[in-house]
């Protein structure tokens, strides 16, 4: 299989025909613009190696998220970050090019935080290895993690090592009775005290809070944050659904996904329909004729067009700075410009 | 505090391990170097004397030297930018620098370099405990931080052995980590956003108060990239709230290997320790003269677990810790009962780079990570190589993440005693990339690990480092010869090689 996707690297690159590279496809209404020939890689797939003391899992780039998730659950651990299955069931490698993380994000860290080492195929296609299996690695730049949430414009991903954590011992959740506003006021108070919160979000008038940790660290946070304790079920379900972008709210045709300091004050803008990551993300239905990236920008953060037609960039603009790196960066990892043309930055 | 100064200065003489023969400044064009800056900076900015540059010949890695052209010390960004300009405009090094105490030589200068030194840029410019962030310079000592944020509950979790004296701006540069990095995590874990300046001159905004940012992971790699692909001048971290409580167990070990094993069992009862530390003998009999930390010194390895959290929380974690260590045998067991007695037991770990300058004229640090399973295989190979050199070796170990810090014992005054501890750290080195791991996990390559990349990566994948640091520096004028070896250095180092047998990287090109 390998073989395969080398040889179709390698004639691409010959005839700089554009390659669009494709694990499961779960992700495909994702980012820019989807240019090229499918270069399928889910073929690629199996655990290369899983050692639970060693708290790291290997595993190939088209490897499905069920079959890790699976390995990890039997000796009690799990992808702490969480990443989103769109109701299906995505491949490693797509989980590290798109670079999505669930609401378990604001305190475990993010999908680049996991990522331990990688493999990439370059444009002649040859096989790099860029960090490894250990916790601490500074030897070279981090390469690893700039393939996170790359969409594959650098090279085809074909093995990921990553950081796995024990399932917290005891989870329970909390429903308090708040507007968005407050609730990002509470978020935010609730999050400089010392209390093993794991998620944090807003929906429909109801604040959601998750407890993850020891039984008697959980009580004492009860105690302190109030609300309505929510049965296992209905949690369990909510978290979920959040986590796969299954939520109702986030099937409105126009989506604006921003993404702030988890304290900046409630935008200039309609009332959001759903935050996470304890008001770090917020989710905004179309605004229309208002200038949502500038009002955003303001705020200290960026906006994506996460649905919704557009004529424009989906992604927050760049500074001219930051952007002439990315195009530097391209043209030196992929000069032909073969690897998922468009989809992270229009024109690269 | 005592700094770690690993070799003595009597050794200043060797040649570092590169050598720079395309770049050579005359003296006029250093003089113009030097006036420039002279008129860029507000007075005392420039430092030019010979006895004025020495205290920056170096970093916490004395065993190599170079004395730069001149010294900048900008109090500002705007002066920041105007040295990368300058600098720019004569082709000139630079080699920024923050506290000096790294131990890979990264901010030993480049003999035709200016240092730019960021030490008057130390200013806490806001701590947000509604945000739970902090925004930075880069001068801003890391233990500095978490005394600004003690009032509000918070504090920056990376604490590096060196925090009192270490600087944000080289934690950035280094990607550095600490004792507790296991559960808290690195720099890379705990940095949100940093602005900085190109050798261009030009500003750049890497991430931010929000957590995500459009475009590439260019935060990633900045941090960790050694000062080679940009001069960071504000740093945003991230704060977390100081845990009500925390305990130590201290266990003691009549063998390494189950030392390890227990580490390992810890791990597989499902605990994230907060700080998980081992010490072999040699390393304890150093220390406890010296701490008088009251450690087992009949105990062939003596493991640290640290627990943090509510008191209830943490009276749950010990107790499970005491059972699984007592089920992997250890045969003595201390908990910590008061918070003196936590900073006693942990005092050991932390003094043990200044306890082997105690007991020995000269000590060097190796830095190397391996899968933890492979610990006593490394460990049985350190002694034989302590044969082999005909030196003593202690050996101290971040075992929650399988960071080793053998210390290699050596006198510099005895010819031929330095070379012969380099080539033991090297071996140590290449024996961790051989067992899956990597011949650096917090110090950094700097001039020091340089030819033990060409162990660890294909020209390949050094191809692909020196793309990276094009895209930042197209001009190369942000420490050169650091970090990433040529192909031309490790095909040298290849030879070098040769004589001792076996051949490391036949792929390379041989010149």
């Amino acid at each position: 299989m390998l073989q395969e996707i080398r040889e179709r690297i390698v004639s691409a690159n010959r005839t700089a025909a554009p390659l669009r590279v494709r694990g499961s496809g779960t992700k495909d209404f994702y980012a820019e613009d989807l240019v090229g020939e499918v270069l399928e890689v889910s073929g690629h797939r199996g655990i290369v190696d899983y050692e639970p003391t060693e708290l790291v899992i290997t595993a190939r780039a088209g490897t499905p998220l069920s079959e890790i998730e699976t390995l990890l659950a039997a000796q009690g651990q799990f992808l702490a970050f969480e990443p989103p299955a769109f109701g299906a069931d995505p491949t490693l490698g797509g989980i590290i090019a798109a670079g999505l993380s669930g609401p378990r994000r604001m305190q475990a860290g993010a999908v680049r935080d996991f990522v331990l080492g990688a493999k990439l195929l370059n444009a002649e296609a040859q096989e790099l290895r860029f960090g490894g299996q250990v916790m601490k690695n500074v030897a070279g730049f981090d390469v690893s993690r700039l393939l996170c949430g790359s969409l594959g414009i650098l090279g085809v991903i074909t093995e990921v090592s990553l950081k796995v954590l024990p399932r917290p011992r005891c989870e329970e959740t909390l429903r308090l009775t708040l507007s968005a506003a407050d609730a990002i006021d509470v978020f935010n108070r609730l999050g400089s005290l010392p209390l093993p919160i794991s998620a944090a979000a807003w929906v429909d008038g109801s604040g959601w809070v998750r407890l993850s940790g020891a039984p008697s660290a959980i009580k004492a946070a009860r105690e302190r944050i109030g609300g309505d304790l929510v049965d296992a079920a209905t949690a369990g379900s909510f978290w979920d659904r959040l986590r796969h972008f299954e939520l109702p709210v986030l099937q409105a045709p126009a989506l604006w996904r921003v993404s702030v300091p988890s304290a900046a004050p409630p935008l200039r803008l309609s009332a959001p329909v759903l935050l996470d990551w304890g008001g770090a993300v917020r989710w905004y239905v179309d605004e229309a004729g208002k200038d949502v990236r500038a009002i955003v920008a303001a705020a200290g953060g960026t906006a994506l067009r996460w649905r919704g037609a557009t004529t424009e960039s989906r992604f927050h603009p760049l500074s001219s700075a930051v952007a002439r790196i990315h195009r530097r960066l391209k043209e030196r990892f992929d000069p032909r410009g073969i690897f998922n043309r468009g989809r992270l930055l229009r024109g690269l | 505090m005592t700094l770690p100064a690993p070799l003595s200065a009597r050794i200043s003489g060797d040649e570092p391990p590169w050598s720079d023969p395309d770049q050579t400044l005359s003296p006029a064009r250093a003089q113009a170097v030097i006036e420039e800056l002279r008129a860029l900076l507000s007075p005392g900015g420039v430092l030019s004397e010979p006895e004025e540059l020495r205290p920056y010949e170096c970093d916490g890695l004395a065993a190599f030297r170079r004395v730069p052209v001149a010294v900048a010390l900008p109090r500002s960004e705007s002066e920041v930018r105007d040295v990368l300009t300058a600098c720019r405009k004569h082709n000139v090094p630079v080699v920024a620098r923050g506290a000096g105490t790294g131990l890979s030589g990264g901010a030993m200068p480049h003999p035709c370099s200016v240092v730019l030194s960021l030490a008057r840029l130390n200013q806490i410019l806001e701590v947000d405990p509604v945000a739970r962030t902090a925004r930075v310079q880069p001068g801003v000592r890391n233990l500095a931080v978490s005394e600004a944020a003690a009032p509000f509950g918070l504090y920056y979790a990376p604490d590096p052995s060196s925090q009192l004296a270490c600087t944000i701006g080289g934690n950035v540069a280094e990607n550095s980590g600490g004792v507790h990095c296991l559960k808290y995590g690195l720099t890379v874990h705990n940095v949100l956003g940093v602005r900085g300046y190109t050798i261009d001159g030009e500003r750049i905004e890497l991430g931010g108060g929000a957590l995500d940012s459009p475009g590439l992971d260019l935060l990633a790699v900045a941090i960790g990239s050694e000062g080679l692909l940009l001069v960071v001048t504000e740093v945003l971290v991230r704060l977390i709230p100081r845990p009500p409580l925390a305990q130590v167990v201290m266990a003691s070990f009549d063998d390494v290997g189950k030392a390890g094993n227990a580490v390992a069992a810890i791990i597989a009862a499902g605990i994230i320790p907060a700080g998980l530390e081992m010490m072999d003998r040699k390393a304890s009999v150093a220390v406890e003269p010296f701490v008088k930390a009251g450690y087992d010194l009949s105990a062939a390895a003596i493991l640290l677990c640290e627990a943090d959290g509510t008191p209830d929380e943490v009276a749950a974690e010990i107790g499970e810790v005491e059972s699984v260590l007592k089920a992997s045998g250890a045969t003595a067991l201390a908990v910590s009962r008061s918070e003196a007695e936590r900073l006693r037991f942990w005092s050991g770990r932390k003094n043990a780079f200044p306890a082997a300058g105690r007991v020995s004229p000269d000590y060097y640090c190796m830095d190397g990570t391996i899968p933890r399973k492979r610990l006593g295989q490394v460990l049985k190979a350190i002694e034989q190589m302590e044969e082999r050199y005909g030196l003593k070796c202690m050996n101290v170990f971040h075992a929650g993440d399988g960071n080793l810090h053998p210390l290699i014992l050596f006198d510099a005054n005895r010819p031929g005693e330095w070379d012969k501890a380099d080539r033991f750290g090297a071996q140590i080195l290449e024996l961790c990339v051989e067992l899956g791991g990597t011949i650096t996990g917090e110090h950094g390559v700097g001039i020091e690990k340089i030819n033990s990349m060409c162990v660890q990566f294909s020209p390949q994948e050094r191809a692909v480092f020196f793309a990276v640091k094009k895209a930042f520096d197209p001009h190369g004028l942000l420490n050169p010869g650091k970090a990433i070896p040529t192909l031309a250095r490790c095909a040298e180092y290849g030879r070098m090689h040769v004589r001792h047998g076996a051949l490391p990287h036949p792929d390379l090109p041989r010149f």
